[in-house]
């Protein structure tokens, strides 16, 4: 093909060179003196030098910030790469390229885009592989090449050939084959019967396909439904018996659909309702994180458009998990992405993807642990507004047509759910080329826009996102209740070598799969195609209750709803669950903290993430009250509050709580911490706690290890417990328990890790309170109670200690607390309120006083403790539960007094014009004095990228 | 007296369209959102509006640069109507991605339909994308319906791509009515008050007429007081700063 380079113009400062030299620089890689980068398109070898000159001037170049080559730009350097995606992988922008030129009278055939790098310097030949390995070529993707790329073949056209699988024939070399597909003996056992018996044949390749689909713990979550041995008795479903239960038990009026749709759906206003999931996005993200973190976020505004009749997403929430980013080389396991390289990856997927859907990314965290080099965890959150009457799931009628809407179907993610399943290894990054699906948020954006119009006009009845499993679990699920036949061949596709099973089980994103009534078909395709989205019939509904799928008229699968749905066989697992043993520091008390504080300021886990948080889109749509930093120092929020209907003053307050320290210790606990820390957060804002939503996500190693599996069940039963407690119910919840790394026959299992994403209210946006410091001479109260809890500190951590004492949670206290604090706001009496969760009383009382440019003046001495604490440092670091400090102006607190009568409370401090944290402890001696702008500057340095 | 109509231009990618109706809502005009298509195929028509809004997003996923595709599809599509719209009275406003567009279809800085476009927003000088609020000054001496009245601003911006860059020979005659300043109202201060590295610290353009008129920052996003970062600090104001934009420019229709 003919190339065509776009330079920026010499004189210009090339910031995407500068960003790769920093990047190499940290690799760490000397001895790079400038990188310069540039654009690549290939046109077709016929296209006529007047169209490629036309173009480059017209289309490809800024003429006044660019440059335009035709064929190769002459360099002397001694590094340099050209790099381009693999033949298998589309870029979205081809398509959009064309459209261009097509625009301006010119029409490609073909397109293709790559990078130049030109790297000057002195650079040994290992620097350079190490330069492309880790920073210019991710292997799934793209490589570099030395000749010029040829078209892309797009004349080969998948052959029908119907495969049988004789599974009943199978010698048990064949037959652990099969088993590879994702089933277990007892699952494997219950297909034979069911062919041999029922069915009195073998099955095709796709039958096999789809029950591996369908049955996959992504899908069904089979450890949570499973009978579990645990301590002499027997858990029938530890889901019903803990998180469900609560649920159920709870029975809130408010709460409109609880785990049966794509999202949970709770009351909002009278006339609306909103929908809130958060899942995880793991194995993709650790081989591929740009496109794994995106399709994460992609993945999770679908299930909000699959919700009820669709809800349109309001306010999306991250929570990433990465390994340390100062993890040296050597000490990486083998095969693995390095945690920083990761980390930009993510953060630039989630930036790039959740901007262009013009979602705002309100809320989140990011969690640093080793053990999670290899294996990272990407939690995403989305959140939908619906009016009421779309609430309720829809139901398809028999004749309804199945229509599929968004991006076409490639070869991109086959195989993604069994994949999400099992635990990674060295080698997968090489083996799971086609598992990493890609992208392209414009094509969901203009999903979302013609969905939201569709549903108005009521031209569906039903509607699921394409997620995990495709098609096949998309439509195999739909078609439960009625049965379904889908014609294969009509699927709009991007490669057109895809069999039919490979169709069928494809996971490209960006589909939606409707249930449409016949009368409406034509509506429906005229509204897409209005606004350029591909939309096509590809079956229909009936009621036979059988899964019939057809290619060119030939069928391919034909299986019985009740056994793809109802023939799993459930698990029975044993857990165990012993306490691990860990020792607390002997450490000396010092008579000042000011090192300790700093220290603990600049820890991963308690740093700013502005470096993250600044490059997503926070404010689009208009909606956003309480943002994710607080005040005219921008302090740290503790949680977001959204106004979703601009002119109404109603706001929903969305808060995470996470905290894989706790779970080192026990689990049980780990998970109590989780919950009171989200909901406290809150309340803290001034959301309503009596009517809090949450969302649970566990991410664990292999539950196949009873270990493990013992370390889930005390996670669940504390969910239980304190949903009960709080009156929080769960509306939505995901797992996944797979999330090991094997790297010579060495295992490491990352940190067990609960997510509760919590959902409350606040009736008047107005009256939000925020972290931030507000006027001198105010007081300063400490609400809740602090103990010698310093397990799983960050105070401890820094002292490279895990310790024994866990925080634990006293909910009905908490929660007394949490009503008091509401009606407290409710009179406007608070002036600002900051929780206490990582680095305790210290790390709190330093972020309100930077947030808002004012100091505060400290005492220890009446902070309200359980018991005597002896030690300075553990009042100033324990991160016990249940705790917030609260301002208070001096003419309220009268009346701030008389709301929190027989609580613990008590006023520690004043709120000074200079902008130092003072701090005496309880024998009046000056412990902490630190100025503000060292405070903020220790917690801003450590991530500032 | 009938409500002034405001075509609030949708494209593949835009996502500023719920804001930017609200803020022409509250301004008391009447905002209709309309996909591009509705435009080039003749579905609607141009004229029966008083005001076209180009709102922020990223039109075709900023494929070959910001704003790219769509001004393509503008010029090709609509060039002559645009241009007639415009001397006719129309107003034209155009916010980040609304910028991007109007500035490649060459409208701004105008005259339109010069051969090639002498001015244009690039990278910013950050590298990245950044979401924060920033200060503005406005310069009264620059005619521009929209900022009529105006001397400071705060708002938020949003974008990867705004810096401001020209040839030298057109430099003299841009007329920017917004300048991004630091707290003291300083027009020449560096990042991060200069968020992208804007040329002169410029952050929106206008043309000739006074009627065309950009800016990277985001004023419908903030109308409303509660939109202000730090309203619960007691700062902030009902209606929001950006709000007399919109009002600015519904009066001046209505006053004709």
């Amino acid at each position: 093909m003919l190339r065509v380079e776009v330079w920026l113009k010499d004189n210009l400062t090339d910031y995407r060179g500068q960003g790769l030299l920093k990047d190499i620089t940290d690799l760490p890689v000397n001895g790079a003196t400038t990188v310069r980068v540039a654009d690549i398109y290939w046109l077709p070898q016929d296209t006529t030098f007047k169209n490629i000159e036309f173009l480059g001037q017209e289309l490809f170049s800024d003429p006044v910030t660019q440059q335009f080559y035709i064929g190769k730009r002459k360099f002397q350097a001694n590094q340099d790469f050209t790099v381009t995606n693999r033949d298998s992988v589309s870029d979205p922008s081809e398509e959009n390229i064309k459209k261009a030129a097509k625009d301006l009278g010119v029409n490609l055939s073909n397109i293709r885009i790559g990078k130049r790098y030109v790297i000057e310097g002195k650079l040994s030949s290992r620097d350079s592989q190490n330069i492309v390995s880790r920073l210019l070529v991710n292997p799934v993707l793209n490589k570099v090449i030395m000749e010029e790329p040829s078209e892309k073949n797009t004349a080969n056209v998948y052959q029908f050939n119907l495969v049988t699988v004789p599974l009943l024939q199978a010698d048990e070399k064949h037959k652990a084959e099969i088993k590879k597909l994702g089933f277990n003996d007892a699952e494997f056992e219950a297909i034979t019967d069911y062919f041999q018996n029922t069915e009195k044949r073998n099955p095709t390749d796709a039958e096999l396909e789809t029950l591996a689909q369908t049955w996959s713990e992504h899908c069904v979550h089979k450890t949570f439904k499973a009978e579990i041995e645990y301590e002499g008795q027997i858990i029938d479903s530890l889901f019903k018996e803990t998180i469900y239960k609560a649920t159920k038990d709870l029975n809130c009026d408010w709460c409109l659909s609880v785990f049966k749709d794509n999202a949970g759906v709770v009351k909002f206003t009278d006339d609306y309702a909103v929908s809130f999931k958060a899942e995880t996005h793991n194995h993709p993200s650790a081989i591929e994180p740009y496109g794994g973190a995106a399709t994460g976020i992609g993945g999770c505004v679908r299930d909000i458009l699959g919700t009820g009749l669709s809800g349109k997403p309001i306010a999306n929430t991250d929570i990433f998990c990465f390994g340390m980013p100062d993890t040296k080389y050597k000490d990486l396991p083998k095969g693995a992405l390095h945690p920083r390289r990761i980390m930009k990856g993510v953060k630039s997927g989630v930036a790039d993807y959740g901007n262009r859907l013009g979602i705002p990314t309100v809320n989140g965290a990011i969690c640093f642990d080793e053990r999670f080099a290899g294996n990272p965890l990407v939690f995403c959150g989305s959140i939908g507004l619906m009016p009421n009457w779309a609430v309720p799931m829809g139901q398809q009628n028999t004749g309804d047509k199945v229509i599929v809407i968004g991006g076409h179907t490639g070869r991109d993610g086959i195989h993604g759910v069994t994949f999400s399943s099992v635990e990674l290894t060295d080698k997968s990054g090489e083996d799971s080329i086609s598992a990493v699906q890609v992208g392209n948020a414009i094509v969901e954006k203009k999903v979302i826009d013609v969905l939201m119009q569709a549903r108005d006009k009521k031209l569906f009845n039903r509607i699921t996102d394409c997620g995990g499993g495709g098609f096949s679990s998309a439509i195999g699920e739909m078609g439960e209740e009625t049965g379904v036949k889908v014609y294969l061949e009509q699927a709009p596709l991007k490669d057109t070598s895809l069999s039919y099973y490979e169709i069928w089980v494809s996971e490209s994103q960006e589909r939606m799969i409707l249930s449409v009534p016949p009368q409406n078909v034509e509506a429906l395709l005229a509204l897409c195609a209005s606004e350029n989205v591909e939309a096509a019939v590809i079956g229909e509904f009936d009621n036979n209750k059988r899964l019939q799928l057809f290619y060119q008229g030939n069928k391919v699968a034909d299986l019985d709803m009740g056994f793809l749905h109802g023939g799993l066989p459930r698990r029975q697992l044993k857990a165990t669950w012993s306490k691990p043993v860990h020792t607390d520091p002997l450490l000396s008390q010092k008579n000042n903290y000011n090192e300790d504080l700093l220290t603990v300021l600049s820890a991963y886990n308690v740093c700013s993430k502005e470096w993250v948080i600044r490059q997503y889109d926070h404010e689009v749509q208009g909606g956003s009250v309480i943002k994710p930093f607080s005040g005219c120092g921008q302090g740290p929020s503790d949680s977001a509050v959204v106004r979703p209907l601009l002119d109404r003053k109603e706001a929903i307050v969305v808060a995470n709580g996470i905290n894989t320290k706790f779970g080192d210790i026990d689990p049980y606990w780990m998970a109590a911490s989780c919950i009171d820390e989200a909901i406290r957060q809150v309340v803290a804002t001034g959301g309503d706690v009596k009517r809090v939503a949450l969302l649970d996500n566990f991410s664990w190693g292999s539950t196949d290890k009873q270990e493990n599996l013992g370390a889930l069940v005390r996670a669940a039963r504390a969910c239980h417990d304190m949903a009960v407690f709080y009156k929080t119910p769960y509306i939505s919840g995901k797992d996944s328990l797979n999330n090991e790394f094997t790297v010579d026959g060495q295992n490491i299992s990352i940190p067990h890790t609960l997510l509760i994403s919590a959902l409350g209210f606040i009736a008047d946006s107005d009256k939000a309170v925020t972290t931030d410091l507000k006027k001198a001479g105010n007081v300063i109260y400490i609400v809740g109670v602090t103990k010698d809890e310093m397990g799983g500190s960050e105070y401890y951590r820094s002292k490279g200690y895990i310790g024994t004492a866990v925080p634990q949670v006293n909910a009905q206290l908490n929660r007394s607390i949490y009503l008091a604090l509401n009606k407290a706001m409710e009179k406007s009496l608070i002036e600002s309120c900051h929780d206490l969760s990582e680095g305790g009383l210290a790390v709190a009382a330093a972020e309100m006083c930077f947030a808002g440019n004012l100091g505060m003046d400290m005492d220890l001495e009446n902070v309200i403790t359980d018991s005597y604490i002896g030690r300075d440092d553990t009042v100033l670091f324990s991160e016990s539960n249940g705790r917030l400090l609260v301002e208070v102006a001096p003419h309220n607190t009268e009346e701030f007094e008389k709301l929190m009568i027989s609580k613990p409370y008590y006023p520690i401090a004043i709120v000074t014009e200079e902008p130092y944290l003072t701090i005496n402890n309880m024998h009046g001696q000056e412990i902490i004095k630190l100025a503000n702008a060292e405070m903020k500057e220790a917690w801003q340095r450590t991530l500032r990228w | 007296m009938s409500k002034v109509k405001v075509l609030v231009l949708r494209t593949p990618g835009t996502n500023c369209d719920y804001e930017m109706e609200h803020a022409f809502d509250l301004a008391g005009a009447m905002p209709v959102s309309m996909h591009i298509n509705r435009l080039l195929d003749g579905s609607i028509n141009l004229f029966d509006y008083r005001v076209l809004a180009v709102p922020g997003g990223f039109s075709y996923g900023d494929d070959l640069g910001a704003g790219k595709i769509a001004a393509n599809e503008l010029r090709i599509g609509l060039g002559d109507k645009l241009c007639r719209f415009i001397e006719e009275g129309g107003l034209a406003f155009g916010v980040c991605n609304g910028f991007q567009i109007l500035i490649k279809t060459g409208i701004l800085p105008g005259p339109y339909m010069t051969t090639r476009p002498q001015v244009t927003l690039t990278n910013n000088d950050s590298g990245k994308f950044e979401c924060r609020w920033i200060n503005l000054k406005v310069d009264p001496a620059v005619n521009c319906v929209f900022t009529k009245g105006l001397s400071r601003l705060n708002l938020p911006i949003a974008h990867g791509e705004g810096k401001i860059m020209c040839e030298e020979n057109v430099a003299s005659s841009l007329k920017a009515p917004l300048y991004y300043c630091d707290e003291n109202g300083n027009t020449t201060a560096p990042y991060p008050y200069n968020p992208n590295g804007s040329f002169r610290n410029m952050a929106g353009l206008t043309d000739n007429s006074g009627r065309v008129f950009a800016l990277m920052p985001h004023p419908e996003r903030y109308v409303i007081r509660s939109q202000h970062p730090s309203f619960t600090a007691g700062n902030g104001q009902q209606p929001g700063e950006g709000f007399k934009i919109f009002e600015n420019a519904v009066s001046w229709v209505k006053d004709l």
